[in-house]
């Protein structure tokens, strides 16, 4: 294949990572950060999804002279519906699942269940699309075999976008400080003052955002069903753990790395065959380094 | 969780006693009050549901008392699943007059070949295919192939210390890669259809109503030998060992054991239960399946054990009914509850039934011995 195509193909394992990282940055947060594991976070990005859809309705039905600029309030929403059903979720039953994590993966399971067939019953037993907007539609012609389209490129600055707010917001701002400290050390975080029941909910709720916002840019790539978030939750957790629950950037590389595999192996195979091979590496390199590929070595209590 | 830390010999005979009763009790209810009491369907449905609870039996054993969520039992099923149904599959395509039509195929030049395999252009039986021809092999393959993977599979992981909620993404991983294989690899597989259209086993039709009763009585046979078998392991030092295992890992480490071995071989027990499970599925619902091996069916089949009680052999038999029968009752009447239900039963058994239905009965047993005396 030549350069062009290599090119293309790269570009195609860029956009994947996208979705992927902004998916795992939430489930990295709430996993790494607080143990938990979220099996609903799938559905959290379908309703992140729905939400951009449902904008895109509004839009183009009470607005439509403001139709260009739905997706950036879409975004907005997204992370804001989705954020106040994680406060919600954290508060009503995550909490007390604290000392069970297995547990915890069950319950979330059962909520993943309920999700999907409310979205089926009451927005659409089929898969929805939106409206790409007219500033989003072309594609940028680098040379003459290359051609990327704008809509991908725009998830991918909003990727980038996210990744770096989350890292500032978590290294930079006392809310961030709260958290990791609650983080570190709990008894000592409530000692010092920190509301840490009110820094759990705020994290998880974080977490679930950011899958609101996954959602959003999910919509430019593809359409949104009941069964959307199912499909990419194992991904996700692979993602995870791959990287090393511990490190962001261990995320996002694993996010890049397992997004160009899926990207490049598809071309040399079909793409079921692709995801499960890359499956399956991961969990030989798991053996390899049970505590993923950028862990630093750390003595844990 | 724990079990009661003051055992005295009265109390000790009052629960074995307790223990042998419900166990006679369950027999007496699969063995004569259900093949009483039902109709050839409603019996076959039961057998269903029964083939399910070799898998809930095993998930007692490996979460219950080994602490190891496995959320990939439906891998292990479907490796039996897949085994019984191959060699079924030889046996109606070796048949004369199996659906792949003589005629037809010896036109084709694909003779005992089966169907989905014609359809799908693969011209040659593949050579993994090969020994299952033979029933000894099939058999062997089943009581054997699945308890070897997951005793590798588990040892490895285990000696790593990946444990807890990772080894539990593992086994999902896992349980993702069989179904997309299955069902990517169509020619081999039957893909995304399954294997299906059996006729026989051994000669004996399978559509009989009398071949129906005994594959029931079969089943029902080797269920209750699990049962036991689990209970055996469990009131051995091996299950003591487990427990502590359980509950503290790395003490047991330093008293000089290898918790990786017994993890292992508990987890290996739970794959041979689930793959004998697989088997007799195979045998009397007549199909092979990716949509009983992927991740919605291997988490569902932890809901059976934790339904019934998560410490609780029995337990884990009566919640795989009970959970088979409810699916049954939504999807004859209302399908679209039944995600509401089954979703809904994971919050609350989880938030309010740790120790599900068995773990509800003791302690209604612990009260009313406290209100005698």
């Amino acid at each position: 294949m030549n350069l062009d195509m290599m090119a293309m193909q790269a570009f195609t394992g860029l956009s994947i990572f996208t979705i992927l990282t902004l998916m795992a940055l939430g489930l990295a947060i709430v996993f790494g950060l607080m143990g938990v594991i979220n099996m609903a976070h799938g559905e959290l990005m379908a309703m992140g999804a729905y939400t951009t859809y449902f904008t895109s309705l509004f839009f183009a039905k009470f607005l439509p002279g403001l139709f260009g600029i739905y997706f950036l309030v879409g975004i907005v929403l997204a992370f804001f519906v989705t954020f106040a059903f994680g406060w919600i979720l954290e508060r009503g039953l995550i909490r007390f699942l604290y000392k069970r994590p297995l547990d915890t993966m069950l319950a979330t399971w059962g909520l993943s269940l309920i999700l999907q067939q409310l979205y089926r019953q009451f927005i659409n037993a089929k898969e929805v699309e939106v409206t790409t907007v007219s500033w989003l539609k072309g594609a940028w012609q680098v040379t003459e075999g290359v051609s990327l389209p704008l809509s991908r490129l725009f998830i991918i600055g909003l990727a980038v976008v996210t990744a770096i707010a989350v890292y500032m917001f978590l290294y930079r701002t006392r809310w961030g400080l709260r958290i990791r400290a609650v983080t570190q050390n709990r008894p000592m975080a409530g000692a010092a003052g920190i509301n840490t029941e009110r820094v759990d909910a705020f994290t998880f709720a974080l977490g679930c955002g950011l899958a609101g916002i996954a959602g959003s840019s999910f919509t430019m790539l593809a359409s949104t069903g009941p069964t959307t978030g199912q499909a990419y939750i194992v991904d996700t957790f692979i993602v995870v753990v791959f990287g090393g629950v511990e490190s962001l950037l261990g995320t996002i590389a694993s996010a890049f790395m397992i997004g160009q595999m899926q990207s490049w192996f598809e071309y040399s195979m079909s793409g079921s065959m692709a995801r499960a091979s890359i499956l399956l590496l991961v969990i030989v390199v798991l053996y390899f380094r049970p505590n993923g590929l950028f862990a630093t070595k750390v003595r844990r209590a | 969780m724990t079990t009661p830390a003051t055992s005295t010999p009265a109390t000790n005979i009052r629960s074995n006693l307790w223990g042998v009763g419900s166990y006679l009790l369950l027999a007496l209810l699969l063995l004569v009050v259900f093949p009483l009491a039902m109709d050839v369907f409603r019996l076959g449905l039961a057998a269903k549901y029964m083939s399910l609870a070799f898998c809930a039996v095993g998930i007692v054993l490996v979460w219950g008392y080994g602490g190891i969520l496995s959320l990939g039992q439906g891998v292990f099923f479907g490796l039996g699943s897949y085994f019984m149904a191959m060699f079924l599959k030889l046996e109606a395509a070796a048949n004369a007059d199996s659906s792949s039509g003589t005629a037809l195929s010896a036109f084709f030049g694909t003779a005992g070949l089966p169907d989905f395999m014609a359809w799908n252009s693969v011209e040659v039986l593949p050579w993994w295919w090969e020994p299952f021809h033979h029933v000894s092999f099939t058999i062997l393959a089943i009581l054997i192939g699945p308890p070897l993977v997951a005793f590798i599979l588990g040892y490895v992981n285990f000696r790593k210390r990946v444990g807890g909620v990772y080894f539990s993404i593992v086994t999902l991983a896992l349980s993702a890669i069989m179904a997309i294989v299955i069902i990517g690899q169509q020619g081999y597989t039957g893909g995304v259809n399954g294997i299906t259209d059996f006729k026989t086993f051994l000669g004996m039709d399978l559509d009989n109503e009398r071949a129906k009763f005994v594959m029931y009585f079969i089943t029902a046979g080797l269920l209750l030998l699990c049962v036991a078998a689990g209970a055996f392991i469990l009131r051995s030092r091996l299950g003591r060992v487990l427990v502590a295992i359980r509950d503290r890992e790395d003490r047991v480490r330093f008293s000089g054991y290898d918790p990786a071995m017994f993890k292992a071989f508990i987890f290996a027990v739970a794959a041979m239960f689930s793959a004998i499970g697989g088997a007799m599925f195979t045998i009397q619902v007549g199909l092979a399946s990716p949509s009983l091996v992927g991740i919605v069916p291997s988490v569902e089949m932890v809901i059976y054990a934790a339904v019934g009680g998560r410490l609780s052999l029995i337990g884990a038999v009566y919640g795989a009914l009970l959970v088979g029968w409810a699916k049954t009752f939504f999807s004859e009447n209302f399908v679209e509850y039944w995600f509401y239900f089954i979703g809904v039963l994971f919050v609350v058994v989880v938030m309010f039934l740790p120790t599900g239905l068995a773990g509800l009965l003791d302690k209604v047993r612990t009260r009313m011995r406290r209100a005698e005396g």
